[in-house]
């Protein structure tokens, strides 16, 4: 494990993070928007993960335990979102789901 | 009985409560009970602490009532206290008990009136008002009194409100008294910062350790609330609005001008004669004033018309008198002076209410004549108080008050002899103008009929008052007629004595048969010019120059010109120019502004969920370039 330099895992969490930005911002499924959220939440636990093991701190595991309760909570309340906007639009475009424009 | 004292001021604004709320739904017999029971209530409290009052409190002693703390602030503390003296027993007897009388003529005079209740109500508040005016321990009270009384003023004068011209006049009563109210204001904002509380018996006793006689501060203090009282009461160069004031009720007339508002002048300078005394060319200031006024408004009563418009010009005059009498240290004889004008005041007041009322709301004299006829108690009643005014010697109140603010005028240190002879030609135009009035009202030929007679409610005070106009003469006589002077004895436990050196006996009966030959004069005068030869008065004005004097005095030496010209048109004339409001764009702007942001801001909402999240990014990405970075 410690052969693993701190940089690699860095590295992988940012272009996870960026993977998930750039899916988020593109998609328009609500669906895949949620799950675009979840590859970002993973990049950022990565980063806690890697932090941890460089410094020998268990701080960030608990960090990452609590991004996973988090993330839990989040896709139920998203997925009720997703089965609410379908009933009232008939799509899971998030684009067409805009009534509230200023 | 003195514990009751705080009821004196209560009963009546208990009634202004009452039929304030109920009013309307109130029968007018139930309204008239409280509207007049209320002060003739309060006029036996008045009476019953009055004599216990003078029989167990020693002299120079008064009698406090701390009843609450209105507000604390800081050091500055602001209680609610009655207190009773003298000067301040003198004030109360004459409010509540004239009060009581003009309210008793009112529910006869209003008895046709829609506004039956809401005149008693207002009535009230004014008495309740003056009552604190003058039984207030401390300035603010005073001062609260001193508001409600311009209040009810304004209320009572625009009582027939349907008339613009009444709305006006009662407007115009209203913002002139304000301004010596602002400057009032002021003194007792600098009474404030100098002795950190208002209470009057605590400033009185220390202001002479503080100042010097004639400091500045000494003399911007009395001259400012020599500028409420000059609002107030009146006098020159704030006059202007008293006249106009006759569009209000005859019976408010008398209220205002025999018990309430305009003596406050009188009372305010009386009570802080302390002050006054510090500031001498203040002092002498006010016997000045008062003089002018008493002359410029004797010339305008002799021209007048309007049988109340005489009355109202004539107390202009008398409370110029009082000033006379307070400009000179005479207190006693000012107040003195102030007693025996509200009795027979309201007595003429009550008198010209009655021919009005009976004669169709005719003001005019000239249409009136011979109504001594008509009205044979009215009559009486009326040349009794006429008399007062003129001051006939020997049988009338007002010519004991008259003379004894004469004689000092004369005789006091601060007075001198130019003020005393104007005071003299002043008397001289009284007795002319009054008995002009009496003789183109009552004599001669009869050019209206009445249309009923008045009823026992409106005789009854005009007898009472006319007798009181003859008896309270007799409770201040002077050195050469018994020296019996237990009215000036009480009021000099609260103010000073006249300061003069001994005069011979004979030299102050002189001046007393001085003047008492000169108010006759007058009437003579009068009785040449308008029952011997009734052409000559109106001969003498005809002619180009003295009609043109004539009309100048009638419209009250043109200050009303001259008033509308400097400042009532310059004002219009601003807000005409300002009808788009300069000030008001700059508040115009700022909202436009915030409008224009709003719109701005409102096109970033365009409800689209990925457009928000990349304004996140996109702020996230600034914001850690800015940490580290910068």
């Amino acid at each position: 494990m410690a052969d693993i330099p701190v940089e690699h895992g860095l590295l992988v969490s940012v272009i996870m993070f960026s993977i998930g930005l750039i899916g988020l911002l593109v998609r328009r499924n609500i669906i895949f928007m949620l799950l675009s959220i979840e590859i970002m939440f993973n990049a950022a636990g990565l980063a806690f993960i890697v932090g941890s093991t460089r410094w020998i701190q268990p701080d960030g595991q608990v960090m990452f335990m609590f991004i996973l309760a988090m993330a839990a909570a989040e896709v139920a309340i998203g997925l009720a979102l997703v089965l609410a906007i379908y009933r009232g639009f008939n799509t899971l475009d998030a684009d067409r789901a805009s009534r509230m424009q200023g | 009985m003195l514990e009751l004292l705080w009821l004196v001021v209560a009963l009546p604004l208990s009634g202004f409560v009452i039929l304030a709320t109920l009013g309307r739904r109130l029968p007018r017999a139930v309204a008239t009970v409280i509207g007049v029971g209320s002060v003739g209530l309060s006029a036996a409290l008045v009476i019953g602490t009055g004599l216990e009052f003078l029989s167990s409190v020693q002299s120079s002693a008064s009698f406090t009532q701390h009843l609450w703390t209105w507000f604390q602030v800081g050091r500055f503390e602001a209680s609610v206290a009655l207190r009773l003296d003298a000067l301040s027993l003198v004030m109360i007897f004459v409010v509540t008990f004239v009060g009581f009388l003009i309210h008793l003529y009112s529910s006869e005079f209003m008895a046709d009136d829609e506004g039956y209740s809401r005149f008693f109500a207002y009535m009230n508040l004014f008495v309740a008002s003056m009552l604190l005016l003058v039984l207030g321990e401390n300035l603010l009270l005073l001062y609260l009194g001193w508001e409600g009384v311009g209040l009810c003023s304004y209320l009572l004068i625009g009582f027939w409100y349907r008339d613009p011209a009444n709305g006006s006049a009662a407007r115009k009563a209203f913002i002139v008294t304000r301004i010596g109210d602002t400057a009032m204001a002021i003194a007792l904002f600098i009474l404030v910062y100098q002795f950190g509380t208002l209470s009057i018996p605590r400033i009185l006793e220390r202001a002479p350790e503080v100042y010097a006689v004639g400091s500045g501060i000494a003399v911007a203090i009395a001259a400012l609330l020599l500028g409420g009282a000059v609002g107030k009461s009146a006098q020159l160069p704030l006059q202007t609005w008293l006249p106009d004031a006759m569009a209000g009720p005859t019976p408010v007339s008398a209220l205002i001008h025999a018990a309430t508002m305009v003596t406050a002048g009188v009372y305010l300078i009386a009570r802080m004669h302390t002050v006054f005394e510090l500031a001498p060319v203040v002092q002498m200031m006010v016997a000045v004033i008062g003089t002018a006024t008493m002359i410029i408004s004797g010339f305008s009563a002799l021209t007048q018309h309007d049988i109340k418009r005489v009355l109202a010009y004539s107390t202009i005059g008398q409370i110029g008198y009082m000033f006379l009498g307070l400009g000179v240290g005479a207190y006693a004889a000012a107040m003195f002076h102030f007693m025996t004008h509200a009795f027979f005041k309201a007595l003429l007041f009550l008198g010209a209410g009655v021919l009005i009322m009976c004669l169709h709301h005719e003001h005019d004299m000239f249409k009136m004549g011979g109504m001594r006829k008509y009205f044979p108690v009215t009559f009486w009643t009326f040349l009794i108080g006429g008399g007062a005014l003129a001051a006939v010697p020997l049988v009338t109140a007002g010519f004991y008050s008259k003379d004894a603010i004469l004689w000092y005028t004369w005789s006091s240190d601060k007075g001198n002899g130019w003020l005393w002879l104007f005071g003299l030609i002043g008397a001289f135009i009284t007795a002319l103008y009054t008995f002009r009035m009496i003789f183109i009202t009552f004599f001669g030929r009869a050019k209206a009929k009445p249309n009923h007679s008045p009823g026992m409610r409106t005789q009854l005070p005009l007898v009472v008052l006319a007798v009181l106009s003859v008896v309270a003469g007799f409770v201040y006589l002077p050195e050469t007629m018994g020296h019996f002077t237990p009215f000036a004895d009480l009021l000099h436990t609260v103010v000073p004595a006249v300061p003069m050196e001994h005069v011979a006996f004979s030299t102050e009966l002189q001046f007393q048969i001085g003047t008492a030959l000169v108010p006759l004069l007058g009437i003579l005068l009068a009785y040449l010019m308008y029952i011997r030869e009734p052409w000559a008065a109106k001969n003498l004005a005809k002619d180009r120059p003295r009609a043109g004097i004539y009309r100048f005095w009638q419209s009250g030496w043109g200050f009303d010109w001259v008033y509308d010209r400097l400042f009532v048109r310059p004002y219009y004339y601003a807000a005409r120019v300002n009808r788009r409001d300069v000030i008001d764009a700059l508040y115009t702007l700022l909202a436009r502004i915030t409008q224009g942001l709003n719109i701005l801001l409102g096109w970033s909402q365009t409800g689209r969920v990925r457009t928000y999240a990349a304004g996140i990014a996109l702020g996230v990405v600034v914001m850690i370039a800015i940490m580290v970075f910068a």
